[in-house]
């Protein structure tokens, strides 16, 4: 039977590609759900469609598509930062409080800066606590999550502020070639990640996340390696911050915190594992645009809007649910 | 701030290697805590007026600890173990009561039943997710979170209507006999059963193994996976049951009624000196953790500081006694 043998070449292909890369099954997975989006639109064919909801797309994504970079390098390294969120959170505030006129481009920078300064200084806490005193990870950023979110609520008890209009106006329509601001920094960031994943940094974090103790004996600095990764963390979750309130042009002491859960969804979807050491910075973006896709496809099918909140929460469960329920699977046949 | 007191106290007792149980000192602490609100304005003048208000503080920490009580089996089976669906499994509880009974004395066993029973087969989905899909305990629960909550909304579609039964009003709620709230003898019934539960039961041998080791437990017999499946079943069942009896003290029901208890209630567990790891920990420590935190969260609320400050004290609270306790072996030992 030729059409079953053909069958099984195509498998052992998405398997070498799988292996060799770690995105076959996100890669399908991606391409499928964009085509049901894109199809799904009514006006496809008109020009400028595609590329105008491309952007609204990403644009959208970034914020949640950076904190799931963060997230997928932490968990790369063995661990889980719960605490991004609550990150996002504080420098959004921070930046619709203080960030009132384009006409002080110094003192929006040093903002800029500090929001900036205060991810890596978060995720260096959050790293310390967890590598350098051994605490463990999930419930020591689950307890810094809940000190970052107050800190945010402590500054900004009722959403307000607003971000100039020059600024985000600038992010929701630049375009390069037609291809959108938020998607240039995107390929930037994993092209960037890219030079290092084979370079010392990379084998290094792969190694401590596969096997810390193997990685310890053969004189890897495993603490700054995973300390390194929290703090990475931060800084995406820092820009995070800055895209989200580009996006949303206000402040909310709220705005991240349901953004954690989403990032952890998106680096297990894309191929990332939850014991560490394996799965891929690509495939974890392609895992949260997956994601966002879905939820895309859900708000156009219109389900009655009591029900939202329970099929978005699916969602999510059924993700996380599907590497190890596919797992299971080989390992029954 | 008397937090600090006793931590150097903790920390010199450390060093002078005197042992005194976790439990023990969080018993003490509660007990200093009860004196030092004496002398606070709004505090008690008279021996009438302590053993009052001393009361009163036990009612409330009742709530924390009989919620605390599941949690403390579920972070004691290790593997990073810990519900976070604990929250809306007590609002499910408390609005099915709610909702179902309706004033009827006659609903109140079959609404029982079918409270621990719908916790129970949440937590299943928490277990097997944990088990057989090898998810992170912290991201199945707080994803069953999201699911449980969104499955309140489509069935409440935003509208609580209901009624307590006058027993449980009686129970929970009024005096019993000495003037000493009825909802303290469940809680005083709950703490034997839970301490006979742990220290003389099989499963409660077998939990502290798979606590400790789970690769050495399931070498000697132990069956792994049934007993980590059993416990999250064991904790919904719990759960849902404390909202059963919460709403009989609130006599109101709302959409985030468990949300508020779920923090203090894992800091509970955490200040009665039950390791996060697992493996170690009792339900002793538990309820004098629940008096701790009740007491301090009494004191902010006293002292009038924002809730946002009461979070930050709250996340801040939990990563010291992970210092103090929680530290996992480094690579180098």
């Amino acid at each position: 039977m030729p059409e079953k043998k053909n069958n099984h070449k195509f498998i052992n292909w998405v398997t070498a590609v799988n292996k060799k890369y770690a995105i076959g099954i996100p890669l399908i997975l991606l391409v499928v759900s964009t085509v049901i989006f894109f199809s799904l639109q009514t006006n496809i064919f008109e020009p400028g469609t595609i590329s105008r909801l491309t952007n609204s797309n990403f644009r959208t994504w970034l914020p949640v598509l950076l904190l799931t970079m963060g997230q997928g390098l932490v968990l790369i390294g063995g661990g889980l930062d719960l605490s991004n969120g609550s990150i996002v959170s504080v420098g959004n505030v921070v930046l619709a409080l203080y960030i009132t006129s384009a006409d002080e481009p110094w003192h929006n920078l040093a903002i800029v800066a500090l929001v900036i300064a205060f991810g890596l200084a978060a995720g260096f806490l959050n790293g310390f606590l967890t590598v350098y005193l051994g605490l463990q990870p999930v419930i020591v950023t689950f307890a810094t999550s809940f000190i970052y979110a107050g800190l945010a609520l402590l500054l900004l008890p009722t959403p307000g502020g607003a971000i100039p209009r020059d600024y985000t106006n600038f992010y929701r329509n630049t375009q390069y070639l037609g291809v959108p601001f938020s998607l240039l920094l995107l390929f930037f960031l994993l092209l960037l990640w890219g030079i290092f994943r084979h370079r010392k940094y990379g084998r290094f974090l792969y190694a401590v996340g596969g096997n810390p103790k193997a990685a310890y004996t053969t004189g890897v600095p495993v603490t700054w390696v995973k300390i390194s990764t929290y703090v990475l963390s931060g800084l995406l979750a820092s820009f995070g911050a800055i895209s989200y309130s580009l996006l949303t042009g206000s402040g909310f002491s709220g705005s991240g915190a349901d953004m954690m859960l989403p990032s952890i969804t998106g680096a297990i979807i894309g191929g990332i594992s939850f014991s560490g050491g394996s799965g891929s910075l690509v495939g974890a973006v392609f895992g949260g645009i997956i994601l966002g896709n879905i939820r895309r496809i859900i708000s156009i099918a219109r389900i009655d809007s009591w029900a939202v909140t329970l099929v978005n929460a699916l969602v999510i469960v059924f993700a996380l649910a599907a590497p190890g329920a596919i797992n299971l699977l080989r390992r029954k046949k | 701030m008397n937090e600090t007191d006793v931590t150097k106290n903790i920390t010199n007792n450390n060093k002078k290697h005197v042992k005194i149980s976790p439990p023990l000192i969080a018993m003490l602490l509660a007990m200093l805590l009860f004196l030092l609100s004496g002398l606070l304005p709004a505090g008690y003048s008279t021996l009438q007026g302590a053993i009052r208000q001393g009361l009163n503080i036990l009612r409330l920490a009742s709530f924390i600890a009989i919620i605390g009580a599941g949690q403390t089996l579920v972070i004691i089976s290790g593997g990073e173990g810990i519900d976070l669906s604990a929250g809306p499994i007590v609002t499910v509880g408390a609005l099915l009561t709610y909702m179902i009974i309706n004033g009827q004395n006659s609903l109140i066993l079959p609404v029982l039943l079918l409270v621990i029973a719908t916790g129970a087969v949440i937590g299943l989905f928490n277990g097997l997710g944990i088990t057989y899909l090898k998810i992170s305990p912290f991201v199945m629960t707080l994803g069953m979170a999201g699911v449980v909550q969104g499955a309140l909304i489509l069935w409440t579609k935003g509208y609580y209507d209901g009624r307590v039964a006058p027993i449980m009003t009686q129970l929970a709620a009024r005096d019993l006999i000495w003037g000493i709230p009825g909802m303290i003898f469940i809680w005083i019934l709950i703490g034997i059963l839970m301490t006979l539960l742990l220290e003389r039961t099989r499963y409660g041998k077998q939990l502290f193994a798979i606590g400790v080791n789970r690769v050495a437990a399931r070498l000697s017999g132990v069956k792994v996976k049934r007993m980590v499946v059993f416990t999250y079943v064991l904790a919904g069942a719990m759960a849902a049951f404390s909202g059963f009896l919460l709403v009989g003290y609130t006599q109101n029901a709302g959409p985030n009624l468990g949300n508020q208890y779920l923090f203090p209630s894992i800091i509970a567990v955490a200040i009665g000196g039950t390791q996060m790891s697992g493996g170690k920990g009792s339900y002793f420590g538990t309820i004098a953790g629940a008096i701790v935190i009740q007491l301090i969260s009494s004191l902010l609320t006293t002292m009038q500081l924002p809730q946002a400050l009461q979070q930050i004290i709250y996340g801040s609270l939990l990563v010291l006694i992970l210092i103090i306790y929680g530290r996992e072996k480094s690579l180098r030992s």
